[in-house]
């Protein structure tokens, strides 16, 4: 169901068929069920604050459909973050646009009953019709568990069901349970309503229901041994990346070049058997080249959101924030802050987001301006680019190449000023007690391949249509920008390409930018490149892509990073010197070029303050990096 | 004279989660202290009564993982402070 007809249907429905929220300790499950019972693709995770804000589905049921409202993880209903307290709202009935549910499935981890359970209890005491759901049924039983589930429903009272939500166990049991919503039982035999009181009656319960208890995993303990190892966990997490950033050019490559010969291959047929003029020229140069420069990149992106997505479902992510909790420490922050900066390596905007679970505003605000430093996957296609044609391929060791060395050095870079800044921000002028800390590690759970098949794909879903309309806005607009004005015909023949490229309105604006920009070498045309992303950092590609491909006259094959590197024939200087290519590189670790990042800072913080300030400090700390760069290596 | 607990040789001082060594167990006695952060550890499951284990230390010291009522869970060293316990024999 595409979120054009989900949004119909839920509006049809709206008010005749009746609301279940998911309801659990984060990490639960919830949004694996969410997804099994509703057929959507909600991004999902091993570790504990994926769901930062409530998501809707509808769940198809004997009885007809029902609106599924999935909520962020809660380990209490007294909410001390902004995720928590969507969950907790909702559940009262004090949302605004969201009715009190009919019904609330209690989403608890099998294995964790002895920590979930009092939960439960405080929801079951909101006095709502409620059925206990549990989940991760198959890795109770693999770990010598064993529940009478059917005696626990007796003694809670309510009805319950046991599934596997990513194997679809037990979910058709699930929609018949909901079916009958109307005549789920009433919990009994509550406790009072102390926390000591639940933890107490919970234990009462557990001692009758559990046949046997899960023996602790073995396989994280094992893991653990290693990942968390104090010289061995560093070690083979290093290994792992460099690994990972190598292969971004040994593998991904040829399907990238593959890539390229087409995108080129089609603009010259179009060029060829269209009739000649304006609009031919439009598809073939700007779009089919311009947005192609772009498309090219996407086995690095789908490469790079494999590698994030296994990851955030094995479990490791948490425990990342748990090895770098300290040097956060001391900078006034906390593990949850890590794990938000990591989110933000695949973009900025979920990973600003994922702040929400941070429970000191201070934490978060400093969070939310460190979140753009990090390097996102949209920096990728300007930093394959430009580290491909301007590093040298030879071997450092073993199978690692300059090439890959330096794209691991640019995301450290990032990685390094975002954690910086944010320590910065914090204690200067945001000083102010931390939160408690605590952190939930989950077991290690390998997902499936199809599982992170199915979010790779809807990552490059998302990528293809940003390319289809902010990058292909921007190209258009810059294939106009590049043509007019046109010169006036001399001598009854049509100007030079060339002629026309430099009287351009976009060389105008690029030309007037070359005061600010010209310390660190860039010319008119990587000037105008950079305005372009200001839309979206990979406009940088499909600007320079066009602006070069009309100066390099017969294109080959192998895209345009050779073009760049070529010398101009009148001056006899490259195109592009290797250190302004360098400083290029370095201004895009820094500059917050990005108008959705900004956009999402504003709601975030409700205030044009913050984002007026994160772009302006961004881009000095970029324009002195680029200067010192270039001034370095010239 | 003060009661008699018949495991006495099983239970060390009370000290504070904070000082428990490697691997080693204890009984948690209460949380100090009320407000937020007090109740939130209070519903992680530092109860009275419930059993801890000290699994390890982070590579830089802190925080800790500790293993209770099924799950792992990590604190820092200043909110473990708060938690009373009295070790467990071994």
């Amino acid at each position: 169901m595409n979120a054009a007809t989900l949004a119909r249907t839920l509006a049809e429905i709206k008010g005749k068929s009746p609301t279940v929220a998911l309801v659990g300790s984060p990490n639960s499950g919830k949004t694996t069920l969410f997804n099994a019972l509703t057929g959507l693709r909600a991004k999902t995770g091993n570790y504990p604050g994926v769901t930062v804000d409530r998501k809707v589905g509808i769940a198809k049921t004997p009885a007809g459909l029902v609106r599924v409202v999935d909520l962020p993880g809660t380990y209490s209903l007294h909410a001390i973050s902004q995720d928590e307290s969507v969950a907790v709202q909702i559940l009262k009935g004090e949302m605004v646009g969201e009715e009190k549910p009919d019904g609330v499935l209690v989403v608890a981890d099998a294995t964790t009953l002895d920590r979930s359970l009092p939960f439960i209890a405080e929801v079951l005491h909101l006095g709502l019709p409620s059925c206990l759901v549990l989940t991760m049924i198959d890795e109770l039983k693999a770990r010598g568990g064993d529940i009478d589930l059917a005696r626990l429903g007796g003694e809670l009272g309510i009805p319950i069901v046991g599934i596997v939500g990513n194997r679809g166990i037990g979910i058709d049991d699930l929609r018949a349970r909901i079916a009958d919503l109307a005549q789920w039982s009433e919990p009994r035999n509550l406790p009072q309503e102390d926390t000591e009181s639940r933890f107490a009656w919970a234990d009462g319960i557990l001692q009758r229901v559990t046949r046997s208890r899960p023996r602790s995993s073995r396989l994280t303990q094992a893991l653990d041994r290693i990942l968390l190892h104090p010289i061995l966990g560093p070690l083979v997490f290093l290994a792992f990346l460099a690994a990972f950033f190598q292969s971004i050019f040994s593998y991904a490559a040829p399907a990238m070049d593959f890539m390229a010969g087409l995108m080129d291959q089609s603009a010259d047929w179009l060029l060829a058997n269209l009739p000649a003029g304006m609009l031919t020229d439009l598809l073939a140069d700007g779009i089919v080249r311009g947005v192609g420069a772009v498309l090219v990149f996407i086995p690095q992106i789908a490469l790079l959101f494999a590698v994030i997505i296994f990851m955030e479902s094995c479990g490791y992510l948490a425990r990342g924030a748990f090895v770098v909790d300290r040097l956060l420490g001391w900078a006034g922050l906390e593990g949850r802050c890590f794990i938000s900066l990591l989110s933000s390596y695949a973009c900025a905007v979920p990973g600003i987001l994922a702040t929400r679970s941070i429970p000191s505003p201070r934490d978060r605000l400093a969070t939310i301006l460190a979140a753009p430093f990090t390097t996102c996957s949209a920096r990728l296609p300007v930093y394959a680019l430009l580290v491909g044609t301007f590093i040298s391929r030879e071997k450092v060791l073993g199978p690692f190449t300059w090439q890959g060395m330096t794209l691991m050095g640019l995301y450290f870079l990032g990685g390094f000023t975002a954690l910086l800044s944010a320590a910065l921000f914090k204690k200067g002028m945001l000083r102010g007690a931390t939160l408690p800390f605590y952190l939930e590690l989950p077991p290690y759970r390998f997902p499936s391949l199809k599982l992170v098949t199915v979010q790779v794909l809807r990552r490059i879903k998302l990528f293809l249509r940003r390319a289809g309309t902010v990058i292909l806005g921007a190209s258009v607009l810059l294939w106009i920008l590049l043509n007019f004005p046109q010169p006036e015909e001399v001598d009854g023949r049509a100007p030079e390409p060339q002629t026309v490229l430099e009287s351009s309105y976009a060389a105008q604006a690029g030309q007037a930018l070359e005061p600010l920009f010209a310390p660190m070498g860039f010319d008119w045309r990587i000037n105008v490149g950079l305005l372009g992303s200001l839309a979206a950092r990979e406009v940088l590609v499909s600007t320079m892509a066009q602006v070069y491909a009309y100066e390099g006259g017969e294109e080959d094959a192998e895209g345009f990073g050779k073009m760049l590197r070529a010398r101009n024939p009148e001056t006899g200087e490259p195109r592009l010197k290797r250190a302004s290519a360098m400083a290029l590189l370095v201004f895009f670790v820094f500059a917050l070029q990005c108008i959705s990042t900004l956009a999402v800072i504003r709601r975030e913080t409700n205030s044009w303050r913050w984002p007026a300030f994160a772009f302006t400090y961004s881009f000095a700390i970029a324009w002195l990096g680029a200067w010192w760069t270039y001034l370095l290596l010239s | 004279m003060g009661r008699i607990n018949s495991k006495q040789e099983d239970l060390g001082p009370e000290t504070s989660l904070a000082e428990l060594p490697r691997h080693a167990r204890a009984r948690v006695l209460r949380v100090q202290g009320n407000g937020l952060a007090a109740d939130r550890l209070r519903e992680l499951g530092f109860c009275p009564g419930t059993e801890v284990r000290m699994e390890r230390r982070a590579p830089l010291g802190d925080p800790v993982v500790f293993r209770l009522r099924g799950t792992l869970l990590c604190l820092r060293r200043t909110e473990a402070r708060r938690i009373a316990i009295q070790p467990l024999d071994r």
